[in-house]
């Protein structure tokens, strides 16, 4: 064996190591601590009628939170990537600070501006809008928490789309309108597509924002993580754990989907991945195994 | 006339990137637009493509003014220096695109395709997405995407900027014989002096947003309309003087120049290959020290430096070359056979001087 594949083998086992050591030793021993009390007990754990109204709520939130992120992540990062104006590098530097906040300061900085007290909280509850301690102070939280994932993802993929391919459809006659659905929104979906996911999967293991804005009324606002925080709390780690894998089971779900929608076109992948988007007999012979 | 261009205008900010520019393009014309980077060029092709909107002058195509065409009316193809081929479809989507846009029948659409694969010697490649391709065959595909719904003309910017110098030399071949065959109206950017000289019918040069000169590739080799063509196409030697009593003499040079007043600075140019060089220190009236010796390929390159401290380069073929022995530093005699006075931006000549400017005789040695 050659010293330059010694070395490759100590890089990828380095890193595989790594991978293993962080994420999967962890979640195998919550997997493995969820089916100590065998299916039923896993199955009965999530359908609690509370739990399972947890898990609901959270899977609405996020939903709801992925949406209104994709589109308004979208916007901002064109308008980042492709205008100027004064102080856009501010805004720019901003985006980023979600992810520098601890998510408990989150939660008390919507409680300030929206709480009982405030003349923001108070108009809003003479108006008959509930925004703290309702679902829609849980969808304040999460959007906030995960508002960099999609203008990060898409920035890069807009900044390297040359304007050129705009103008190429724009000289074969296609409109702007068109333009803007047949070649960037293609060419930017890896991009948006990662922002997306993520923002669904953040949103979903969302906490410390949430367990203060929410109120945690069980049934009504308490969100997943909320209720495992409970459980633990009230020594019942069986029915926490059960929930907590449930949720990670949805995330890995998602987060494998967006592996396999984001290769490349023509791309190799694994045989178990693939699932040709036009009949097998129109691939041609060229495109399996050929790289560039 | 296929495309008209008069006192067209374009200011970005305070920068004038195309200051009155006035030309027309013949129908079936393969034409040249040369220029070093900066100089306004690629903003005429995207002035008359319809991706910028001129600050003053007109745009004929057709002999219709498209001032107020938008791009998507103005029926031109357009090729761009980076190919700007759509890199989520495959080469057969991306040819199909504009025909697509355009509404044609599927079957018509699948015969035009195949028609431009076979054309552009891309066949079995239809189902490649372009980062499967080499640099050559997107440049390709890139033109078969602006041909297929038929383009009235042909507007390629910087066309082989982007591929190395070997298949640069492949895709200018493949141009000239594929314009042959198609005879489709065309106009190219290119700052590579070379490439225009061997690929287009006519040559506009610009700089600093001003055409210089229009005309064949021979005419603006052999008469350059001004210093700066001169300087730009090809290799020139360039000396300043003084007239005086009907001669320019510098250093031991001497330029006749009879009908031109006193004390009028001029600046002379001659083509190296103008400049003969023997080793025999009588041949030519001149002399001179070599200094330098480059091989060309081709031919040689001789740089001479005379008494007075003037270089001065020429050029011979290899024949020539191999009947001296020449050696670096060695004392060589020199003649120039042929010079022209270039004309001057803001210097007036009066017009009597006229004919000489524009025909400076052979010099005898």
């Amino acid at each position: 064996m050659t010293t330059h594949s010694l070395i490759q083998l100590a890089l990828r086992s380095a890193s595989v190591g790594y991978v293993a050591l962080l994420i999967l030793f962890p979640l195998t021993a919550i997997v493995h601590q969820s089916l100590v009390g065998g299916l039923d007990h896993f199955t009965q754990d999530i359908s609690s009628p509370q739990a399972a109204s947890a898990l609901i709520l959270t899977l609405e939130a996020a939903f709801i939170t992925t949406v209104i992120n994709a589109l308004f992540g979208t916007l901002s990062a064109i308008v980042l990537v492709r205008y100027e104006f004064p102080c856009r590098w501010f805004l720019n530097a901003l985006v980023d600070l979600p992810f520098a906040i601890p998510t408990l300061v989150t939660g008390l900085m919507i409680a300030a501006i929206y709480g009982p007290t405030t003349i923001l909280g108070t108009w809003l509850h003479q108006s008959g809008i509930s925004v703290l301690y309702d679902k829609p102070g849980i969808v304040l939280a999460m959007l906030f928490v995960t508002m960099p994932f999609t203008i990060r993802s898409l920035q890069p993929v807009l900044m390297e789309l040359e304007r050129d391919q705009e103008e190429a459809a724009f000289s074969l006659g296609a409109s702007p309108w068109t333009t803007f659905w047949k070649v960037t929104v293609p060419s930017v979906l890896p991009g948006l597509l990662t922002g997306v996911f993520l923002t669904f999967v953040r949103a979903l293991g969302e906490f410390g924002s949430i367990v203060i804005v929410a109120g945690n009324i069980p049934m009504k606002t308490q969100v997943a993580s909320v209720y495992v925080y409970g459980e633990i709390e009230s020594y019942n780690p069986q029915g926490a754990t059960s929930v907590s894998v449930f949720i990670l089971l949805i995330s890995f779900l998602v987060l494998i989907l967006l592996e396999r929608l984001t290769r490349q076109p023509g791309e190799r992948m694994p045989l178990w991945l693939r699932w040709p988007k036009r009949p097998l007999s129109m691939i041609h012979p060229s495109e399996i195994g050929s790289q560039p | 006339m296929k495309i008209e261009v008069r006192g067209l205008r374009k200011q970005f900010g305070s920068v004038q990137a195309v200051s009155d520019v006035s030309f027309e393009v013949k129908e079936g014309e393969l034409l040249g637009l040369l220029g070093p980077s900066g100089s306004g060029k690629t903003t005429v092709l995207r002035l008359i493509a319809g991706l910028e909107t001129p600050s003053g002058g007109d745009i004929y195509i057709d002999g219709k003014r498209v001032n107020d065409l938008s791009v998507q009316d103005r029926n031109i193809g357009f090729v761009f220096q980076h190919y700007a081929l759509f890199k989520h479809l495959t080469v057969f989507e991306n040819i199909a695109f504009g025909l697509k846009i355009k509404k044609w029948q599927p079957a018509d659409i699948t015969q035009r395709v195949a028609e431009l694969l076979q054309l552009m010697s891309l066949d079995s490649l239809e189902h490649r997405y372009p980062h499967q391709l080499s640099g050559g065959q997107r440049q390709r595909v890139a033109i078969a995407r602006s041909l297929a719904p038929r383009p009235s003309v042909l507007l390629l910017d910087e066309p082989f900027g982007a591929v190395d110098a070997k298949v640069r030399q492949e895709l200018r071949e493949w141009l000239i014989r594929l314009h042959d065959r198609l005879n489709v109206t065309s106009l190219f950017v290119t700052h590579d002096q070379e490439e225009a000289m061997e690929v287009s019918g006519r040559i506009i040069v610009f700089s600093k947003g001003k055409l210089e000169q229009i005309g064949s590739p021979a005419e603006v080799y052999e008469e350059p309309a001004t210093e700066f063509v001169a300087r730009f196409i090809g290799a020139m030697n360039i000396l300043e003087g003084t007239v005086l009593n009907g001669v320019v003499k510098i250093g031991s040079l001497e330029f006749p120049a009879p009908t031109i007043p006193d004390q009028v600075q001029l600046q002379v140019g001659f083509r190296p290959y103008y400049v003969k060089i023997s080793e025999e220190p009588t041949r030519y009236r001149q002399t001179a020290t070599l200094r330098h010796i480059y091989f060309l390929g081709v031919a040689y390159r001789l740089e001479i430096e005379t008494a007075e401290g003037l270089i001065l380069r020429s050029r011979m073929n290899k024949e020539e070359f191999r009947q001296y022995r020449f050696e670096v530093g060695q004392p060589v005699s020199f003649a120039v056979t042929q010079f022209r006075f270039l004309p001057q931006e803001g210097i007036s000549f009066p017009s009597s001087a006229l004919p000489q400017l524009l025909d400076a005789g052979p010099l005898t040695p």
